[in-house]
């Protein structure tokens, strides 16, 4: 029986296609993930989503993890119609206020989790219409998912 | 000639009558119609997060157990998936079978209590749900009999599963099979025509299909809206690619159709419980996996469909005994990216009718 | 006027009727009866409130209470000496006259009630000749006293559902009345024992099965039971109306609240079954067992409907029953107009056939409530 998976997709092959039409976005590919400059990840994501083969609908998951010197975010998209998925990466370097384009205008998933994720790591996203706290009560003070809380 | 209103903000919960964990609403109100409506949450966060990050890979298992405490078998399973797919552990058959059998049983024990929340929010006084919770005790008696615990199992390890099963279970799940078939038709029967269900659930609380997609919605909320995405069909995990079972979708996206798909999805959990209990082989239940186990440095997603959607665990480990980081993408946050799209021009009743069919969980949203 | 054959008239009556004044003296008569009903209505409603928690139980596939006294029977009675023990808390907010004054607006009509509910032939306290529009009246004066708790809590809520309430009485008092008008139309009297006098033959809701579903899902609606219990539902609203009671006044509302599921059964149980009739136990053993068994299907519907949505409710009052009512009431007239002295035995079926459809076309025709608003 053959087995139908969620394919990965090569992110070199994907970074190829990207790098044609936004020639400056992509930093670095690697097998799994594909590395982007920060600031244009709104186009990236754009470009993702409405190129005919990739068609990138589904934004699943974000994740920001703490590396001391700069801080990486982690996008997983798949696609439902070609059922192959994509994992995207963006870093932002420096502790005191670390920003990133919000992607809610394409995605709407990302709302709650952008918040989240300013909430506990300290990571202001742009364009974001509600950047307010989610988890902790508005008052609090510090992030307290970074590596130097507590 | 109009009569002048004002609205007024209503502010519903955290200390809910109803059955769904500590959540508020605030409400802007016209008389009845609600016109706006806040979401606010945070109410029982715990840092599950950051607290994983202090405790060794095996230790966090317990922790998981908490998320969605309806139903904490499967939240097990998609945190041990995660490490076993970081680490490259090969697990044993039985294993296999057994963490199947645990997955779809606790499916349908999470669906009954979902189905029998709702139609409390409906009005039925509590009979629904009194129903539904004599077929979960049979269920969760047989947790009891192979764990210990009958609400937070912590049943899975990294490599396999914790201890065999005694050699009384076989037979008393084979024992209860029919009998749950039996007694899920009949309360099909019972309120699958209701006038008045149909009347409070149909068209209200539609949820189109795009915007479905587009707020990352998973689970019983994504089928209910057309969309025939499950995880163990598209990215099958464990061994769910050697049985057969359907996928029930809904075609509006009301809240009727996500009462009608869990429903469903309760009959097809019991077919492939079936088919594993004829298919279950002997040997091992467990690995040979290290207690302080160092996976390789490196990152990995291990995601499941559990009973509100998809469970994804990313882990990222750094050689040590304890996780660098351990993200939860928690279901229940995403679908309710929506609400109030989906509430706004409802009544303030049909406000727990719509929020009483996500059928949520607080300790998976705020974690 | 006499229903079917009058040949057989004094058949089913087995005592002579008790006179108006009955130990002689109408003082004594007074105060006989007085102490009798006020016994009665205590006792009833506890035996109700143990009806319904243990029937409730039973659907629901567990045991009801079953340990204070034996067989749970004294449960009301533990439960309103613990609320009788309470702390009486008055919100700052509330206007003090009037939330003192609810409570008893609420629970005295229900006792008033049953001065003109026959337990015999003959046996009430008052034999008014206007006792059925005394019984719709008394009912009226209990929602005030609901609006009343509602508005001076000085909460959103109460008033929410004391709105409620006020609205969803006033719609289905129209064809609660015209149910009983058919009732009175068959009889030609208002007065409760006459009513009752003239079912020897058949109780009424064989002539009127319509008539008796009107009242049924009316009353259902007038005394906020399920499926109609929007007022007090559990798991949306807090309490409604009651919630900033507490203590002897909750307590009073709790026993208002059965009180008045109470006279719904009794005027039930009274008008389309019956009252005291029966073969072999007393009349008033009757009218209990009666009352009993009309209560038993009100915590059935209870226990296995959901509940409807507020615009659902004023639709089904205004758009199903209020043109079904008055269908009926002419087609009851028709009947008794081509048949003055004594209607036949072959208006039975024709009855229930009208009845039956009716309903169909009725629920055929007819929108639940609009959906949702465009904001």
């Amino acid at each position: 029986m053959a087995k139908q998976m969620t394919t990965s997709l090569s992110a070199r092959e994907v970074s190829g296609k990207i790098r044609e039409s936004l020639p400056d976005a992509i930093v670095e590919a690697t097998d799994t993930a594909v590395l982007v400059d920060g600031q244009s990840l709104p186009q990236v994501a754009s470009f993702l989503k409405n190129t005919p083969g990739l068609d990138f609908d589904y934004l699943t998951t974000i994740t920001a993890i703490d590396y001391y010197t700069y801080f990486e975010v982690v996008y997983q998209f798949v696609s439902m119609e070609h059922n192959h998925g994509l994992v995207l990466k963006a870093r932002c370097y420096g502790r005191d206020n670390p920003t990133l384009p919000s992607l809610v205008a394409l995605y709407r998933s990302a709302d709650h989790q952008e918040r989240e994720i300013y909430d506990l790591m300290g990571i202001t996203f742009e364009g974001h219409p509600n950047m307010k706290r989610i988890v902790m009560w508005s008052g609090f003070q510090g992030h307290p998912q970074r590596k130097d809380f507590l | 000639m109009e009569l002048r209103t004002e609205p007024f903000v209503l502010n519903i919960g955290p200390v809910h009558p109803s059955t769904h964990g500590v959540f508020r609403m605030r409400a802007t109100l016209d008389g009845e119609v609600v016109l706006d409506l806040e979401p606010v949450f945070g109410y029982l966060h715990r840092g599950v997060e950051k607290l994983a990050e202090e405790r060794t890979w095996s230790g966090v298992i317990p922790l998981t157990d908490r998320l969605d405490y309806v139903a904490s078998m499967t939240n097990n399973l998609a945190y041990v998936l995660a490490v076993e797919k970081l680490a490259g552990i090969a697990i044993p058959e039985r294993a296999e079978y057994l963490r199947v059998i645990m997955s779809e049983l606790q499916r349908i024990a999470a669906h009954l209590v979902s189905v029998g929340s709702f139609l409390n929010d409906c009005g039925a006084y509590f009979t629904p749900f009194l129903y539904m919770y004599r077929e979960r005790e049979n269920i969760v008696d047989l947790f009891d009999m192979v764990c210990g615990q009958r609400l937070l199992y912590n049943y899975m390890r990294i490599g396999g599963v914790s201890q065999d099963v005694p050699e009384e279970f076989v037979p008393a799940l084979r024992l209860i099979i029919p009998r749950l078939r039996s007694r899920i038709e009949e309360y099909e029967w019972l309120l699958k025509e209701n006038e008045i269900l149909l009347a409070r659930t149909k068209g209200v609380g539609i949820l189109p299909r795009e915007l479905a997609v587009n707020i990352g919605a998973s689970g019983p909320v994504l089928r209910g809206s057309g969309v025939k995405w499950d995880i163990r069909k598209a990215d099958p995990y464990s061994i769910y690619d050697r049985f057969e079972f359907d996928i029930p979708t809904g075609e509006v996206g009301d809240c009727y159709d996500r009462y009608r798909v869990r429903a469903e999805e309760m009959k097809q959990s019991l077919r492939i419980v079936a088919q594993a209990v004829e298919q279950l082989p002997e040997g091992p239940v467990r690995a040979d996996v290290p207690h302080l186990i160092r996976p390789p440095v490196g990152e990995a997603y291990g995601h499941i469909e559990a009973p509100t959607g998809e469970v994804g665990f990313y882990v990222v480990s750094d050689g040590s005994i304890a996780p660098y980081r351990c993200h939860i993408r928690a279901p229940s946050l995403m679908n309710l990216t929506a609400l109030k799209d989906m509430m706004v021009g409802w009544k303030m009743q049909d406000l727990i009718v719509i929020f009483g069919s996500f059928a949520i969980t607080m300790g998976e949203v705020d974690r | 006027m006499a229903i079917l054959d009058a040949g057989i008239a004094g058949a089913v009556r087995q005592m002579e009727a008790v006179p108006p004044d009955w130990p002689g003296n109408p003082w004594w008569h007074w105060l006989v009866f007085t102490v009798a009903i006020i016994v009665f209505v205590l006792v009833m409603v506890i035996i109700v409130i143990y009806v319904e928690r243990r029937a409730i139980g039973w659907f629901a596939a567990r045991l009801g209470p079953n340990r204070t006294g034996p067989f749970g029977v004294l449960q009301a009675i533990a439960d309103a000496i613990k609320v009788l023990l309470k702390e009486n808390i008055t919100p700052a907010s509330a206007d003090k006259i009037v939330y003192w004054l609810a409570p008893a607006v609420v629970f005295a009509p229900v006792i008033m009630t049953f001065a003109v509910v026959p337990f015999q032939d003959g046996a009430l306290l008052a034999d008014l000749n206007v006792g059925l529009i005394f019984v719709v009246a008394l009912g009226s004066i209990s929602t005030i006293g609901v609006f009343m708790a509602g508005w001076s809590s000085g909460n959103k809520y109460s008033m929410l559902g004391a709105m409620r309430m006020v609205a969803a009485v006033v719609s289905y008092e129209i064809p609660v009345i015209l149910a009983l008008a058919g009732v009175v139309m068959l009889t030609g009297s208002l007065s409760l024992n006459d009513i009752v006098i003239a079912q020897e033959r058949v109780p009424f809701i064989v002539l009127q099965p319509l008539g008796f579903l009107l009242l049924f899902i009316g009353g259902c609606a007038e005394i906020n039971r399920s499926p109609f219990d929007l007022m007090e539902a559990d798991s949306e609203l807090t309490a409604g109306f009651h919630t900033e009671y507490s203590g002897m006044k909750f307590a009073m509302f709790y026993l208002g609240e059965y009180g008045e599921a109470l006279v719904m059964s009794t005027l039930i149980a009274t008008v389309f079954l019956g009252g005291w009739q029966g073969p072999v136990l007393p009349p008033w053993l009757w009218l209990i067992v009666k009352i009993i068994a009309v209560f038993f299907v009100m915590v059935w519907t209870r226990s296995t409907l959901p509940r409807v949505r507020i615009d659902q409710l004023m639709a089904l009052a205004w758009k199903f029953l209020f043109p079904l009512a008055l269908v009926n009431l002419f087609v009851l007239a028709l009947e008794t107009l081509a048949w003055p002295e004594a209607l036949p035995l072959y208006i039975i079926p024709v009855n229930l056939a009208v009845t039956g459809v009716l309903i169909l076309l009725g629920s055929r025709l007819y929108k639940l409530g609009w959906g949702r608003v465009e904001v």
